[in-house]
């Protein structure tokens, strides 16, 4: 979509695309008709289903629903590559990692790259520079973290990883 | 300080990171919100801090929280501060915060130009990178107008990491700053065979993107994706191209012959369902735009067809989905091989999956026919009652209404039927599409007279349990049907059996509880109704009855009076005001009757949408301007919800009409009358329907007249529509029997029936029982025939509707931020681009030149026409390619397809441009290389076909001519052309014939592949304001030259356009004719009839022409190279013949031109002022030319295996000679 939503907006666009998403069976098919949140019938919601996430996107008429769907799988693909064997919390905890995947999938509305060797390259030069840097959170703040951590119980620690493993499927490859 | 300095740091050590916080949020469930205002407190104190670090964690925080639904613009400021961070940890933080949070309206953003175009310069790849896909999110008007150049310098970065991204985001720049495609497309174009396949998918993106909005400002690039998509192995940019090509082909349907073939191969070969899918969609496509003169047409349709059914019995919804999605596409063009598969479609219906049922309703829209139109509607009808959820049954609710009104009710062949659907639809619960219902309601009553009748008495039974459905008030809900009724039952009263009851039911004091616009309807037609009363009444002199009535009036009219809606009360105490003066004259025993039905005398039409925008506005007239000084603001505008009362108005503003006097009223009417006598669809309406049965034979016991209106249809139990199904069966039947009675005279009395472009035939038979009356809507007088408006003009891509073609202008250049001298600029990384900047300064400086050497001042002229070549260079260019080049595989096609455009590009620049032919030299010699592994691989050829090849391009050029190509010693050909001066425009189509109502002009061109057949391509130009359709063009065979006809049809019969030409505009169309011996010119005479339709009615024309067939007709552009033609002369097989005109002052060069142009030969070799040239016909006669030029004469020698051929061949090239 070309234009910026305010917040209101976009959390209502966020929910009631989840609503939506969700009511669907898994052996109906992934495509929704545009409604007028997300700009009329030239737009659809193309999704796909993997353990508890869903993957929406939004696409105009220019794009191949076949396409977007194989897109769904490379840019799935690689958050798996990029923080070996992805599960849920990954993405919940490190959402800035999976913007900045993202932006190398698709940048401002349009896709950039559907090779995901290509993107996962991209990604590893950009953390390397990235550690070069130091990081965010140099070494001291990362330890005081630790410190932080171990002074808050109630953090679940023990998070039972195992279950919400985003299974990939092998699926045909795209490119 | 120092100890400060310490504290900040170890605050800084507890600060939280974005883990911390997301941890945080996921233990305070319960107080969310309170812990995220806590750590926004905790975030705002981190800003604060003067180390980046801190404030890039805090950012980073915030965009997570941005997330979350907080607006955090707030910190605007702060993001820039981290967006110019100098480490790329940081940048990248600021940078994700302000694309997820800047807009337009973000003040600061001005503030950021320097910074991204700092950043945009960057030595390091990502830093650049970060800052376009940034940009990309939240570029500005000025953003894109400031950064523009930097950008476009980044489509030539040495990474193709950057060179993708900055290609992709010039779309984004496009948008904001539309005068920048311009000057910026050159070097996209490039960007398509950029090496790296990421780029050059990118910039495939953009111009499909671009493409798709303005198809026809691309078309000239046609063969470049071609090419591409010949030599792609990419799926993504395959799909991408794909589909542009099915934009562009119903724009030129020649381009769709040629993609037939690699797309079916593509089909074959993938093993891709998205590529596989994105095929058969253009395939759709190709066929749909193809003329219906080529073979095999339906039964390529029918393929697709078939392989759709295939994905839609998939058990792969999605393939289901896409199938249905795919078959609609078929279904608008040709309906009759979708309809096969109606028992598929209605199928689908009942999938569980919402999105299959939608598509399936989508294409049942196409599917009905009058036959089974009232038993798909009768399935739609049980699915309405069946339907869960609101949004499925409105859905249906509006799909029922367009099915059944589709080009003005053409399927419909019942109306009582219909106004029974009406009906029953608005016992459907919590609907929002009341407002449709009942704009259906009003425009069948008003235009199908003969129903009007049955739907008033429909209406008051429905005002007459209004109760039912009132219950409703919300907008758009069922209540707005009572609007309808209550303006139907007012309107019509006449008709009306029992108007004293409806009247009552109109008074009654639930009436108050419905909404304004509602009751205003009421209050004005409660009035007509009373009139009509009134007027019964005094006619049978029943004068009590009659003051009973205004009594009636007298003392419930109040109860709107007091309605707190200003347009109810205005009215009702305006009316209550008129039935009070009423009284006092029935009182006095005064007639009354006549003159307050006068009130409401005339009739009222539809009136044309957006009959009102027509209106010029006139000159002097400035609609913004205040009348009155503008009262201070404060009240107003705060009840209506704006968009949506608009929406509605438009509808319901349809059968109103706009106010106009007694005398415009009576003027208009007149004028209507006499345009409906001449409009042959128009029935003279009789006022009764009965009448107008009994006028038509074979009609006149249609059950519908038995009917007892008062006692409507309803049997309990049984919706009262279905009842309509049976009778409609026995009406058919019945009118089955007495056609068979008639079969023999066959003398049908002329039912006029509306133009359809789907009937069927069987669909002819059915006569309907109601014909719609009123089929045009009114247009006031001088308004504007153009359709401007049906564009939104807030569509921001209209603004990027540019022609690309035309060369650039001296304003048209990027903003660039360095004060800098134009002549002097040379910034490296502009080098390639700057080619038709350059060039654009030319004029100018020419025209000086002139004045300077005070020349001939023709030469103006010249120049103008130099300009207009440009334009038409690109027609030509690729009428070239599509017309000549056969298939990739066999031919050169993609070659010369690539190099055409940079042509054109140097057309108009023959003089300064001295380092243009080195590029395009180098361009040619890459694209060359491009082509070899394309070829055949046998690696012996290569060479030779590399040779070819060069020649073949040194011949284009020529063939182009104007083409100051670079003087490498293997070209003698190009030296000296460097100051020859262009030629006119040439068009290789000539005149066919012409009358007042169109024009044809037409080209013959041959094919290599198929021997012996030449494609007559005709273009036919609509000259008059009638409405052309039902094209034919037959032709008179001789023995040597046929028309090649539709299977099946007869030496007589013509072959139908396959096109409709509306006022004004041109098509193409193709036809084939085989020719036995070609050694001869031929003239075939022949005639092209249609059907006229304007206003005043529609006539049969017929234009008669003579289609001629010059011998160089057959000729195809060969090229050859010399050592092939030496031997060819050598051999001895060939006859020659010559001739010599004279009075010759065209430049050498530019004779070149035109015989390689008009009699398709290309030039082998050229030393000096002689040229040998070559061509060869469709029957593969070799013909050579010797062309030599002395002072003010020219010879031609040639020699053909075929010597009749060549004098007739020569004697046309004297004619065109002669003229030079």
């Amino acid at each position: 979509m070309g234009l910026r939503e305010p917040e209101e907006i976009q959390q209502q666009i966020v929910r009631e695309t989840f609503h939506l998403v969700l009511k669907r069976d898994d052996n109906i098919c992934n495509f929704l008709e545009g409604g007028s949140l997300i700009g009329g019938s030239d737009y659809k919601l193309i999704y796909r289903h993997y353990a508890t996430l869903y993957f929406v996107f939004c696409v105009d008429s220019s794009e191949s629903e076949l396409g977007i769907l194989d897109l769904i799988q490379v840019f799935v693909e690689t958050l798996d590559k990029c923080f070996e064997n992805v599960c849920e919390l990954d993405l919940i905890f490190h959402m800035d990692k999976v913007h900045y995947i993202l932006q190398e999938v698709v940048m401002g509305g349009m896709v950039l790259e559907t090779n995901m060797n290509e993107i996962v390259a991209q990604m590893e030069a950009q953390n390397r520079l990235e550690k070069s840097e130091g990081g965010l959170s140099a070494a001291p703040a990362r330890a005081v973290s630790a410190v932080k951590n171990i002074n808050l119980p109630e953090i679940p620690r023990n998070i039972n990883i195992g279950d919400l493993n985003i299974k990939v499927p092998n699926l045909s490859q795209f490119v | 300080m120092a100890l400060k300095m310490v504290k900040g740091s170890i605050d800084r050590m507890f600060d939280k990171n974005l883990q911390d916080l997301v941890r945080g949020i996921r233990n305070h469930k319960e107080d969310e919100a309170k812990y995220i205002s806590q750590c926004i407190d905790e975030i705002k104190q981190e800003l604060k801090q003067d180390n980046i670090a801190v404030k890039a964690n805090a950012v980073c925080k915030l965009t997570y929280l941005q997330m979350l639904g907080y607006d955090i613009s707030w910190a605007a400021f702060n993001i820039i501060e981290v967006m110019s961070a100098s480490k790329f940890t940081f940048k990248r933080i600021g940078y994700l915060a302000a694309s997820q949070c800047f807009h337009e309206g973000t003040d600061v953003i001005m503030l950021t130009t320097n910074q991204i175009r700092k950043d945009l310069s960057s030595p390091s790849q990502y830093d650049t990178g970060v800052a376009l896909t940034g940009l990309s999110c939240f570029v500005t008007p000025d953003l894109a107008r400031d950064l523009a150049n930097d950008i476009m310098t980044l489509m030539s970065h040495t990474k193709p990491y950057i060179r993708k991204k900055a290609v992709l985001i010039m779309y984004k720049v496009f948008l904001k700053y539309p005068e920048s495609l311009r000057p910026a497309f050159p070097r996209l174009k490039e960007k398509l065979e950029d090496p790296d396949p990421g780029v050059q998918s990118a910039a495939v993106n953009v111009i499909c993107e671009l493409a798709r909005r303005n198809p026809k400002n691309y078309l000239s690039l046609a063969p470049l994706f071609f090419k591409l998509m010949t030599s792609s192995t990419n799926n993504w940019v395959l799909i991408k191209i794909i589909k542009l090509f099915g934009a562009l082909t119903p724009l030129e349907p020649r381009l769709g012959k040629k993609l037939i073939e690699p797309l079916t191969n593509l089909i074959h070969s993938t093993s891709a369902m998205s590529l596989l899918y994105e095929c058969v969609n253009t395939v759709i496509a190709v066929l749909i735009s193809l003329s219906s003169g080529m073979p095999n047409h339906s039964a390529s349709i029918q393929l697709c067809v078939q392989k759709l059914r295939i994905l839609i019995e998939d058990s792969d919804q999605n393939l289901k989905y896409l199938g249905l999605l795919a078959m609609s596409k078929i279904l608008r063009t040709h309906p009759k091989s979708v309809q096969a598969h109606k028992d598929l479609v209605l199928q689908c219906l009942d999938d569980k999956d919402e999105s299959i049922r939608l598509r399936a309703l989508d294409l049942l829209y196409g599917m009905v026919s009058k036959k089974n139109l009232m038993e798909i509607v009768k399935k739609l009808m049980t699915h309405v009652d069946k339907a869960e959820g609101t949004t499925y049954r409105d859905e249906l609710l509006t799909k029922i209404i367009d099915i059944c009104s589709q080009s003005n009710y053409q399927h419909i062949t019942n109306f009582e039927w219909y106004i029974s659907i009406l009906v029953e639809l608005t016992r459907l619960e919590g609907t929002r599409h009341g407002h449709l219902i009942a704009a259906q309601m009003l425009d069948v009553a008003i235009r199908v007279k003969a129903i009007r009748k049955f739907a008033v008495s429909q209406m008051s039974a429905l005002l007459d349990s209004a109760h039912l459905v009132a219950s409703s008030t919300q907008r758009n809900g069922i209540c707005e049907v009572l609007y309808a009724a209550a303006w139907i039952c007012g309107e019509f009263s006449e008709h009306l059996q029992e108007p004293h009851q409806t009247l009552e039911a109109m008074l009654r004091p639930k009436v108050t509880t419905l909404p304004g616009h509602i009751q205003a309807v009421y209050v004005q037609n409660v009035v007509k109704l009373y009139a009509s009363i009134l007027q019964q009444k005094e006619q049978a002199a029943e004068t009590e009855a009659a003051q009973e009535v205004t009594q009636l009036m007298v003392e419930r009219l109040p109860q709107f009076v007091q309605s707190a809606d200003l347009e109810v009360q205005e009215r009702a105490s305006c009316i209550l005001q008129l039935v009070k003066h009423i009284q006092k004259l029935q009182a006095k025993d005064v007639p009354v009757a006549e003159e307050v039905s006068a009130l409401f005398a005339g009739e009222l039409n539809p009136v044309a949408p957006k009959a009102q925008k027509k209106v010029p506005v006139p000159e002097g007239l400035d609609l913004d301007a205040w009348i009155n000084e503008p009262l201070s603001d404060s009240e107003s505008e705060d009840e209506k919800p704006k968009a949506i009362f608009h929406d509605e108005e438009q509808r319901q503003a349809k059968p109103r009409q706009p106010e106009a006097d007694e005398e415009e009223l009576a003027r208009r009417r007149e004028a209507r009358k006499q345009e409906q006598a001449n409009n042959p669809f128009y029935i003279k309406s009789s006022p009764s329907p009965q009448k107008r049965y009994q006028d038509a034979p074979g009609v006149e016991h249609i059950p519908v007249v038995q009917i007892d209106l008062s006692v409507p249809l309803k049997v309990p139990g049984l919706p009262m529509s279905d009842q309509y199904v049976k009778l409609e069966e026995e009406r058919r039947h019945r009118q089955r029997l007495e056609k068979d009675k008639r079969k023999k005279k066959k003398k049908e009395k002329g039912r006029p029936r509306r133009h359809s472009a789907l009937h069927t035939e069987s669909d002819e038979d059915i006569a309907p029982a109601q014909q719609v009356d009123i089929v045009t809507e009114e247009m006031p007088e001088n308004a504007l025939p153009s359709d401007e408006d049906d564009k939104d003009p807030n569509d921001p891509y209209r603004a990027l509707d540019i022609d690309l073609d035309k060369p650039l202008a001296d304003s048209e250049k990027l903003p660039v931020q360095k004060h800098r001298n134009a002549e002097t600029s040379k910034s490296p990384e502009k080098e390639d681009v700057p080619v038709i900047e350059k060039k654009s300064k030319k004029p100018k400086k020419k025209e000086k030149k002139h004045k300077e050497k005070g020349r001939e001042k023709g030469r103006k002229k010249e120049k103008k026409e130099k300009e207009e070549k440009g334009e038409e260079g690109k027609g030509e260019d690729l009428d070239f390619w599509l017309s000549t080049t056969p298939p990739p595989a066999t031919a050169p096609a993609p070659a010369l397809a690539t190099a055409e455009p940079e042509v054109n590009a140097v057309i108009s620049a023959p003089k300064e441009e001295r380092e243009e032919p080195k590029r395009e030299e180098q361009d040619e010699e890459e694209e060359v290389e491009e082509q070899d592994p394309e070829k055949k691989p046998s690696k012996h050829k290569k060479k030779k076909h590399r040779k070819e090849q060069e020649e073949r391009s040194a011949d284009r050029k020529k063939s182009k001519k104007k083409q100051p190509a670079g003087g490498g010693a293997a070209e003698p050909v190009e030296n000296g052309s460097l100051d020859e001066e262009p030629l006119p425009p040439m068009s290789s189509y000539c005149l066919l014939a012409e009358n007042s109502y169109i024009r044809m002009t037409y080209e013959v061109q041959g094919s290599l592949q198929e021997d012996s057949r030449v494609t007559v391509s005709i273009v036919l130009e609509n000259q008059s304001s009638s409405f052309l359709k039902n094209m034919e063009l037959n032709v008179l065979d001789s023995l040597n030259t046929k028309l090649a006809r539709p299977e099946g049809s007869s030496v007589h019969d013509g072959v139908p356009v396959p096109f409709q030409l509306p006022p004004g505009i041109s098509n193409e169309a193709q036809f084939v004719f085989t020719i036995q011996s070609i050694a001869m010119a031929q003239k075939l005479k022949g005639t092209l009839t249609f059907i006229a339709k304007n206003d005043e009615g529609s006539t049969h024309e017929k234009l008669d022409f003579k289609l001629h067939f010059s011998c160089t007709s057959y000729l195809i552009t060969t090229p050859c190279y010399s050592d092939a033609f030496a031997k060819l002369l050598e051999s001895g097989d060939l006859s020659m013949s010559s001739i010599k005109v004279d009075g010759i002052s065209m430049s050498f060069q530019n004779l070149l031109a035109k015989i390689c142009f008009h009699h398709h030969f290309s030039v082998v070799e050229r030393v000096n002022s002689c040229a040998s040239m070559y061509s060869r016909s469709i029957q593969g006669h070799h013909v050579c030319l010797l062309v030599k030029k002395g002072e003010k004469s020219v010879s031609v020698d040639g020699k053909c295996s075929d010597s009749t051929l060549l004098s007739n061949l020569l004697e046309e090239m004297r004619a065109t000679l002669a003229t030079c």
